[in-house]
């Protein structure tokens, strides 16, 4: 565990004598021995940022290629008649078509290709969603972190238009459609909407502007902004030091892992090509947007089953399960909540809920330290439940969005699934709240009894006197440590209105909100056990019952205890 | 030999037998019958066999005469071919009281589907079971079945005909296991909630071409695995089954010496 390890072997001498020549003119030793001595903590949950990293990579790769085989044009023609696939010869499409097509059919490899990018987007997507879920569980985006958490969202946001742009290129009936939900959004927001639709089409929907359009943010714009922000991404994780999971020996102040080079590099190296393996693998036997399914663009049309990607399909699920009886007339204007409310106010929600996080987090705690040690969800309650809460709302939109499915799959009624679906948006979340909340702190006394008491090994013992026991195991150091050694919040007290005098304090009114939202964060809780408990657990032998502690004891003697 | 004789006492050598039998009674069975070409021109004799069939398998539900009852509507008029398409896929007779009528393993033989179907036609005029030659793939324009599908028949069936839902629990089916002359069929009669499109919506040509459009689906997708064709509902769930779940399992295995 230590990053002294050292390498006896002798460099050959040309890299030797390379090497001098950069660093006597750029000095570059030291700064490569910072960094190879850098130390990361090893998890498997700490590779998910990479996956998104890798699959980002495959992404460009294989998206260049494609730009040399694509045309962005909406220019009018025929597919050849001597042309793959029978089913689309004569047939009038637009040359992005025509070009996605003979770039599937005529192209060598260009299928493959097209294959291997979608899937990776999916992947990509995929992967900033789990990995951003590790984030918030287990507490990385305290401080220092609070800013690569938002860089981080604003990727995930990126990440989504960067697919919504890549799906509409093809020019085929369902990106057609997808850009037709878009401009119908987009016209939904009041006042605005009709001019902003012709801004983002130039002019009606769908014009002759919008593949152009969408090829230019799709491939230039969008990507060039996510790289430049997973390059300050993976700097502030590099400036931060990466966080690790409670250890003995880990804390705020130091970092427990393995160096950079060679053993870091050697397994995120050889990862790059896992993950490069499992995308081409995906892309050779898994077909993905067969767009000559679909054939040519064409607005009248609509097909069964017709769904958005999936990051994308929460937004048709919302859709779908929106009443429609919401659109209301007001002085000849129509207001059009059916759309707006489902498509623009719940997203809204959800995601500044998401992105604004960490800073209602610091809020409740007024904490100001820094935190390199990360929580076990369990001893969080209330965001661990938050984050489940907004999980199962997720995930009510996704099974809305793909209702026909569910009643053609299950022979289910759609209309039933629909009713259910638009309870469930309100009432599972809830329900997940307080279920997680429970299992937590379930999960925490647990815990604190097993610190106590030790495991249970099932062995019972008599003792001469007559009396029965069962053997309890104490804990040993290492999980002892996971299991009492996490920082507990309390909710805070705040100053009275008034002083002394009966003057009012100034800034009372925000601290009133601060204790309201603390209350809510850290009410219930479970205390953890204190060294004057230990010591009196294993004074007692492991298997008595203590009294029960005062409510009110101090943080700090955490801290103090540990080790 | 001693396999052979422990074999032939095996509890499911019976099962096995059976399935024999009744492979050997199909494959005789399907050199005999007479084709669809063959049947087209009812006889007295079929007429007459065809009315007892219905009075044995149909009347309880649409009269002893086909005037229809509360059960089942009135039948004069609807043509061999609805006859013949409710027949063959198992609709009718229908079963339980489902949302629909749903297709399952035919109750009938071909042969007796067309003898009821010349009874149903004696009855009253109605549209005619296609010929061969009507609903030859080969004979269709796949590209233009593609138009007419995607323009008449999509929002229902989806793209690729793989199906989808209607409301309160009836759908559209999937037609990749439709024979030819039930696609024409189907087309011709509207069954249940799905329109009738005749010979002024859709002319012969334009139906076989849906046919020609259909059969091609039948290829192999040169994508790799349809994953179903449902698009990406079964793409997204694929790409967390497949894709991220053996990228985070590759994870855990780097990961796992930590600690
Ligand atoms: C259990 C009752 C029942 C039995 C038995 C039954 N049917 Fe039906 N049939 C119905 C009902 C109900 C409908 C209407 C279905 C609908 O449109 O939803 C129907 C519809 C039909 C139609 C479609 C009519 C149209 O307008 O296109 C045909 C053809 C038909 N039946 C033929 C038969 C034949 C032939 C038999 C015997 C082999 C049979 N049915 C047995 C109940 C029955
Ligand atoms: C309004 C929706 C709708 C449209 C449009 C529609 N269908 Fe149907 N189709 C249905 C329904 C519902 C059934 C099931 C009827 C039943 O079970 O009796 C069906 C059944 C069928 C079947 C029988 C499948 C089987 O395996 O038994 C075929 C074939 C078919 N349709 C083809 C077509 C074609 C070709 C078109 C376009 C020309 C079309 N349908 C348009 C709703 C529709
Ligand atoms: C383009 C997409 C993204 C890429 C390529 C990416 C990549 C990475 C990588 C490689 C790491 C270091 C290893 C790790 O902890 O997994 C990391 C850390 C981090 N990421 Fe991301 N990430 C992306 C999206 C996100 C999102 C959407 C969020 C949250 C909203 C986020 C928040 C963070 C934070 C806070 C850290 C520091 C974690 C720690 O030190 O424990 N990232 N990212």
């Amino acid at each position: 565990m230590s990053a002294e390890t050292s390498f006896s072997k002798a460099p050959p001498a040309a890299a030797v004598a390379a090497a001098d020549f950069l660093d006597t003119r750029l000095g570059v030793a030291k700064a490569v021995k910072g960094l190879a001595r850098k130390l990361f903590p090893d998890h498997w949950s700490f590779l998910l940022g990479e996956i998104a990293l890798y699959s980002f990579i495959v992404i460009l790769i294989s998206g260049t290629f494609l730009t040399m085989f694509f045309v962005p044009s909406v220019a009018e023609v025929r597919y050849p008649m001597d042309a793959l696939p029978v089913t689309m010869r004569g047939q009038q499409m637009s040359e992005a078509f025509a070009s996605t097509l003979n770039m599937s059919f005529h192209v060598r490899g260009g299928l493959l290709m097209r294959q291997i990018h979608h899937w990776a987007a999916l992947v990509f997507i995929g992967a900033i969603v789990v990995h951003m879920m590790r984030v918030f569980f287990t507490g990385a985006f305290r401080k220092p972190r609070e800013l690569n958490y938002v860089i981080g969202f604003s990727m995930l946001i990126m990440g989504l238009l960067a697919g919504l742009t890549g799906y509409s290129l093809p020019d085929d009936v369902l990106s057609g459609n997808g850009l037709r939900i878009t401009d119908g959004v987009v016209k939904s927001i009041p006042i605005i909407g009709s001019y902003l639709s012709y801004m983002v089409f130039g002019g009606e929907f769908p014009g002759t502007d919008t593949i152009p359009r969408m090829y230019t943010l799709h491939i230039l714009l969008i990507p060039g902004l996510i790289l430049a922000m997973v390059g300050a991404h993976l700097f502030l994780v590099f400036w931060h030091k990466h966080t690790q999971y409670p250890g003995p020996g880990r804390t705020h102040k130091n970092v427990v892992g393995y160096p950079l080079f060679p053993v870091y590099t050697a397994k995120a190296g050889g990862f790059f090509f896992i993950v490069f393996g499992v995308l081409a693998l995906m892309g050779a036997t898994m077909s993905i947007n067969s767009v000559w399914n679909y054939g040519p663009f064409d607005p009248s049309l609509v097909s069964a089953g017709a769904q958005p990607d999936w990051y994308m399909l929460f937004l048709e699920g919302s859709l779908r399960l929106m009443p429609g009886a919401a659109e209301v007339v007001i002085g000849g204007y129509t207001l059009s909540l059916n759309v707006l409310i489902p498509a623009v106010v719940v997203p809204g929600v959800l995601f500044t809920l998401l992105g604004a996080y960490p800073f209602v987090e610091a809020f409740a705690t007024k904490d100001t330290g820094e935190h390199h040690v990360l929580d076990r969800p369990r001893n969080v309650p209330t965001r661990t439940a938050i984050g489940v809460a907004i999980l199962s709302a997720f995930f009510v939109l996704l099974g809305g969005g793909a209702n026909d499915l569910l009643a053609t799959q299950f022979q289910l009624s759609i209309n039933a699934i629909t009713l259910v679906f638009r309870v469930l948006f309100f009432v599972l979340p809830f329900v997940a709240f307080i279920v997680t909340k429970r299992i937590c702190l379930g999960l925490q006394r647990k815990d604190r009894e097993v610190s106590l008491h030790g495991h249970e090994t099932g062995r019972v013992v008599r003792f001469a006197s007559g009396e029965y026991i069962e053997v309890h195991q104490p804990l040993d150091e290492y999980e002892r440590w996971i299991r009492v050694g996490h920082d507990v919040y309390r909710p805070l007290e705040i100053e009275p209105a008034e002083d002394l005098n009966g003057v009012r304090r100034p800034g009372h009114g925000k601290d009133k909100i601060r204790a309201r939202v603390s209350q809510f964060f850290y009410q219930d809780r479970v205390e953890p056990v204190t060294p004057a408990e230990l010591a009196a657990a294993s004074a007692h032998g492991e298997h008595d019952a203590l009294p029960a502690l005062p409510a009110d004891r101090p943080s700090e003697e955490l801290d103090a205890r540990v080790h | 030999m001693k396999a052979l004789a422990a074999s032939r006492r095996h509890r499911f050598a019976p099962v096995i037998l059976m399935a024999l039998a009744l492979l050997f009674t199909g494959a005789i069975y399907a050199a005999l019958a007479p084709n669809a070409a063959q049947a087209d021109t009812a006889s007295a004799t079929d007429i007459a066999e065809g009315e007892r069939l219905f009075i044995t398998n149909c009347s309880t539900c649409h009269g002893m005469s086909a005037q229809g009852t509360a059960d089942g509507p009135a039948l004069i008029g609807v043509g061999a071919a609805a006859v013949h398409f409710q027949v063959v896929t198992g609709r009718m007779p229908m079963a339980a009281n489902a949302p629909q009528a749903e297709a399952k393993p035919p109750q009938l033989t071909g042969e007796q589907a067309q003898q009821i179907a010349a009874y149903i036609a004696s009855l009253g005029a109605g549209p005619s079971i296609p010929s061969d030659q009507q609903v030859d793939p080969t004979l269709g324009d796949a590209a233009n079945g593609m138009q007419v599908f995607r323009t008449n028949c999509a929002m229902c069936h989806n793209a690729v005909g793989a199906g989808g839902a209607l409301s309160e629990g009836k759908y559209a089916p999937a037609l990749d296991g439709a024979t030819a002359t039930v696609i024409y069929e189907a087309m011709l009669t509207g069954p249940q909630s799905m329109p009738v499109f005749n010979d002024a919506t859709l002319t012969p040509d334009e139906k076989r071409d849906v046919i020609a459009y259909l059969m091609e689906q039948r290829q192999p997708n040169p994508g790799g695995l349809d994953l179903g064709s449902f698009g990406s509902v079964s793409e997204g769930i694929w790409v967390f089954v497949v894709g991220i779940g053996l990228l985070i399992g590759a994870a855990v295995w780097i990961g796992a010496r930590s600690s």
